[in-house]
Parts: C-alpha cells; sequence; structure tokens
C-alpha cells in the first residue's frame, strides 16, 4: 500500500510514532505510539500541505480480552484538501493515559471529558478532566465491556 | 407594521456594552427543566447587571446509553436508537448509521434506494430547520411564525407518516436498503407539500427577515466567528452561517447528492441572524433537491438483492419455504446479518452539522462465526449539537442575558443528540 502523505510527513518528523497504518473501507488510518499523539496533532494542524484543521471526534473502544486492550480513537478532517483521517493509540493499561488536545482544539475539552467519564480514560492536560454525561459520585465507567449492562446506579429509589 | 420599508442595513439596535456602575455579581440557573431550554440541559449563568459575564453548561439529563443499548442488540435492531438521537429529523439518523453498516459489509444499494434516502433525507431536513427556526421565533414573540412553521411540518410529516406510518421515530431505513417502496402517489404529494412549504417560508420571511423586533434581538448576537468555530469543531448551518462552506453532502458526496444541482448558502457574520438566514435559505436548497430527486427517481429495487442482508417480501415469507426461512434466518436469535470484522466512520450531513458514525465489529465470544459478527461491537454517534453546547459559553459571554434565548433558540440543540 502507497503511504498517504500525512502518513510520510509524521514518519520524516516523528520516525518513531507510527505503528501500523491501514485503509480499510477507504478510512485512511494510523495507528500512533501513545506518547505522539500531541505533537503528531500539532503537525497535523499546523503543517501547510494537510491542515487537518478540524478535531472531528475523540472516542475510544474497548476489546475486552485482547491485547492492548484499549484503543483512542481520533478523527480529524482536512477543510482545504477535503480529506479524513483516523488516528488511533492502544493502551493495555486499566486507566490509560494520553496526552490532552485541549491546547491545540477547544472542542477537545467535551470530548475528552466524554470519553472519561464513559472509559476512564485520563488525558493529561485537560482543564476540567470530570464527568459530563453522568453525576459526580457515579462508580465505574460504563461503556467498558466488563461493566454489565443491567447495572443501575440510581441516584434516587432502589439500590442494586 | 410595514415590514418592506424596515431596512435591516441601518445599524441602531442596542448592544450589550460595559455598564456604568458594577453591582454584586448574580448566579442564575436556567434550567434544567426550563421551556426555553428545549428538553433538559442547565445554563448556570454569572450576571453583572444583565450583562452575562460567565457560563456553565451541564449536559447529561437525557443520557440513555445509547452506545450500550446498542452493542447489547443486533446491527438492524440498534436503528431504533438512532431514531431517538435527533428526533426531529431521525430519518437522517437511520440512514447515516446504516450506511456505516454497509460500508462495513462492503454492499451498495440500487439507485433507487439512494434516490428515495435522498428524497427522505431532505424532507427530514426541511422539517428539521422549520421546527429549529420556528421554536427561535416562538421565544423571541413570534407565535404566529411558529404556528405557520408547524403546519408546514405537519405537510412534511404527513409524507413520512404514508411512507412508514410514523411520524417521528420512523425507522424507516434497514441495513442494505429501504423496507419497502415509496407508496403510490407519494411523488405527486411531495410536489404539493414543497408548493405548500414554499408559501409558508414567504410568509415567515415577510413576517420575520426585515422585521425590526426580531432582527434587533438577533443581529449581533450569539457570534461565532469562522476560526473559532472551526476551532470548536462546528459544522452544519452554524458553520455556514460564519463563513465557511463546508457541508458534507458536497465535500464528502453520498446518496446522489453529486446527481442533483444544489448550492450551500453562506453567512458572513456567524451571529444569530444568519444562522437563521442560512436556515431558511437551506431549506429552498433542500426543496430544489426534492423537486430534481422526485423527476428523476429511477424505477428498479429499493434495496440489495442479496438474501443474507434484507428481509424477503412478506408474499414469500408468507407463501413459500423458502422465503420464510429466509426471513427466520436473519430474525432468530444468534443469527441475523453478519458483518465482517473491521471498521468504519461515515459521516452525513444532518440538519444540524456533521452526524458521525463510527461502527466497529469485532468478534464477540461464544457468537463468532467465520470472523463475522452479528451484534455491533461498538456504535459511535458524533453528534453535531455536542460541539455548540460546548462552545454556548463563548457565545453568550458579553451579550445581555436576553441573548441568552436566541442564541440558544438558533444553535438548535437536540437533547437526544446532546446526552445520547
Amino acid at each position: 500500500m502507497e503511504k498517504s502523505l500525512a502518513h510520510r510527513k509524521i514518519e520524516e518528523k516523528f520516525p518513531q510514532a507510527v505503528l501500523d497504518s491501514h485503509a480499510q473501507h477507504g478510512d485512511e488510518t494510523l495507528i500512533l505510539r501513545k506518547e505522539a499523539i500531541l505533537d503528531v496533532a500539532r503537525l497535523l494542524k499546523e503543517d501547510s500541505e494537510l491542515q487537518f484543521n478540524f478535531l472531528m471526534d475523540i472516542t475510544a473502544v474497548d476489546y475486552l480480552g485482547r491485547q492492548p486492550r484499549f484503543e483512542i480513537v481520533y478523527h480529524f478532517m482536512s477543510l482545504p484538501f477535503n480529506r479524513r483521517l483516523r488516528i488511533k493509540l492502544q493502551s493495555d493499561d486499566l486507566y490509560p493515559t494520553v496526552k490532552s488536545l485541549t491546547p491545540l482544539w477547544k472542542t477537545a475539552n467535551w470530548l475528552e471529558r466524554e470519553c472519561f467519564d464513559l472509559y476512564g480514560i485520563r488525558f493529561e492536560g485537560h482543564p476540567n478532566l470530570t464527568r459530563i454525561m453522568l453525576y459526580e459520585g457515579f462508580e465505574g465507567h460504563p461503556l467498558r465491556k466488563d461493566y454489565p449492562k443491567t447495572k443501575r446506579q440510581p441516584l434516587i429509589g432502589p439500590q442494586n | 407594521m410595514d415590514t418592506k420599508t424596515a431596512s435591516p442595513e441601518k445599524e441602531f439596535f442596542f448592544t450589550a456594552t460595559e455598564p456604568e456602575f458594577r453591582t454584586q455579581e448574580m448566579l442564575l440557573n436556567m434550567g434544567p427543566s426550563h421551556p426555553a431550554m428545549h428538553g433538559i440541559v442547565k445554563i448556570a449563568v454569572k450576571l453583572q447587571g444583565e450583562l452575562v459575564v460567565d457560563a456553565d453548561i451541564e449536559i447529561g439529563y437525557l443520557h440513555r446509553a445509547f452506545e450500550k443499548s446498542c452493542e447489547a442488540c443486533t446491527w438492524n435492531q440498534a436503528i431504533i436508537y438512532t431514531d431517538r438521537l435527533n428526533y426531529v429529523s431521525p430519518i437522517i439518523n437511520n440512514v447515516g448509521y446504516c450506511m456505516a453498516v454497509e460500508k462495513l459489509l462492503g454492499v451498495e444499494i440500487p439507485p433507487r434506494g439512494q434516490y428515495i434516502r435522498t428524497l427522505l433525507c431532505e424532507v427530514s431536513r426541511v422539517a428539521d430547520h422549520l421546527t429549529c427556526v420556528a421554536a427561535a421565533a416562538m421565544e423571541l414573540g413570534a407565535m404566529t411564525v411558529f404556528l405557520y412553521m408547524m403546519k408546514g411540518r405537519e405537510y412534511l410529516y404527513e409524507l413520512l407518516e404514508d411512507f412508514c406510518g410514523a411520524r417521528v421515530t420512523t425507522t424507516a431505513v434497514r441495513v442494505g436498503g429501504q423496507p419497502a417502496d415509496l407508496p403510490e402517489g407519494w411523488t405527486e404529494k411531495l410536489t404539493r407539500a414543497i408548493k405548500e412549504v414554499r408559501v409558508i417560508l414567504k410568509e415567515c420571511h415577510a413576517l420575520l427577515t426585515c422585521n425590526r423586533i426580531f432582527y434587533d434581538r438577533v443581529r449581533g448576537t450569539g457570534v461565532m466567528k469562522a476560526d473559532d468555530a472551526m476551532n470548536w469543531g462546528f459544522t452544519g448551518p452554524c458553520l455556514r452561517a460564519a463563513g465557511v462552506d463546508y457541508d458534507v453532502r458536497k465535500y464528502f458526496p453520498y446518496l446522489v447528492y453529486d446527481q442533483v444541482d444544489w448550492a450551500i448558502p453562506v453567512g458572513t457574520q456567524g451571529d444569530n441572524y444568519d444562522r437563521y438566514l442560512v436556515r431558511m435559505e437551506e431549506m429552498e436548497q433542500s426543496c430544489r433537491i426534492l423537486e430534481q430527486c422526485a423527476k428523476k427517481i429511477p424505477n428498479g429495487p429499493h434495496s440489495v438483492q442479496d438474501k443474507r442482508i434484507m428481509l424477503p417480501d412478506k408474499k414469500d415469507t408468507y407463501g413459500n419455504i423458502e422465503g420464510l426461512m429466509n426471513h427466520f434466518k436473519l430474525i432468530m436469535h444468534g443469527h441475523g446479518i453478519r458483518v465482517p470484522v473491521g471498521e468504519a466512520y461515515q459521516a452525513v450531513e444532518a440538519g444540524n452539522g456533521e452526524l458521525g458514525f463510527y461502527v466497529v465489529s469485532y468478534p464477540i465470544e461464544g457468537e463468532e462465526k467465520d470472523g463475522c459478527a452479528s451484534r455491533p461491537w461498538k456504535a459511535r454517534c458524533r453528534p453535531p449539537c455536542f460541539h455548540f453546547v460546548a462552545a454556548l459559553p463563548d457565545m453568550i459571554k458579553g451579550d445581555m442575558v436576553a441573548d441568552v434565548i436566541p442564541t440558544f433558540g438558533s444553535i438548535n440543540m437536540i437533547g437526544g443528540e446532546l446526552d445520547r
């Protein structure tokens, strides 16, 4: 498979960063070393030939039973060049820690809070990493695969 | 009031300025349960007199674990949950999710199915914009506009009702195509509905666009400039009002949007008035798309001819053994559509902006067969209005407390999609 421009640029600047890549169903995807995300995101955003100026989405996937267990998934979009790019980070920690993208995109604030709330991913350098969908005092992270679907934690009313 | 003589060019509205003397700051909770909060969301504003100096948003009151629910049901069952995301234009959510799964399956639905989807999506988009403008106008006192537009939406909901029997929670799309063809006489009815909607748009333009009271309330309030809007991840009418012409339908064409002629309206200032104008013009453009699609719609099948994906016709299910077996093979527990392992992101243009579905298929222990999964491992929805609500404090800071209402109305927060 021919490497895309973004892939080549990242490899040129951060030789160790890219672990794997694929373009399944036409979605260009890079799997990066977890530590490199902030630098790579800055490159993607600021390089004049890439200009990925939109951070569309941040989410995580819990592949329970596989190693590494967690994937943190970023979707970028470049308006001037009409391209999309998916970046994935992998981690096997119980509470993976990655660098926050809030210095680059304001919208990363809430997206990362949601990711923290539902998956328990810690974002280093986030100004206000608190729960967003659920209430303070909620125990666990409900989108993890080991959180039972039927578990109830009502604030008021009968307990489990 | 003579709406024709009032000129929107003359700027003599009141602008929020620094108060002459400072009073004690006051914290005001708007919501979570408040008629102007469209659903349930809490805005805690810090006021200096009538000036908003700071704001904090609390969401999540409508969180109902959309993703967790999707993970527990089959690929087609999850469509029902997507209805409840943006409940004003549910078909666009259905289409977005189904297209993501079709991308994983590697199938493309036949042209007639694509045209039907485009028609349904555009009908929903007009209904979505009508609701948004109507509610925003009503909150500023324009009750007539609200009633006119609700009347217009009724014509469109009738079309959807004709197609699938439901008005709000439609579930009118399946993985692999449409559950049914358009009913007889649908396109004629559509032509009549477009005509009615156009009359209503004209009336509302006359009532609002040059209306001094409306103009003064919305011009220059809730400003979000292009650079900030992109940084905040804005898409849809809110981004276009700031002058950026990003529309998924043009930039990443799907369905048949590249086969019809239409334009992207953009604003210049990114304030509430521009957002209103962009929505009004988009409705007209959607009407154009609808007219062209109604003319061009080809004959043929409306879903993929693959027995592993689509249910057979009812006459086969009840009429012969092959049809019956086919039906049960897709419905029974542990059977159903088998999606190859992989991941896909599919974006569609919803009423509010880019609605993305990131769907992952991954073998589930005990249910795996030939590297295929019978349930979504993950079905993430990228809601467009999540980003607007995140940016809301920036938009209302420096405005008057009364400006919070039109700003909140014009970003079209939809609780079901925001909190999922």
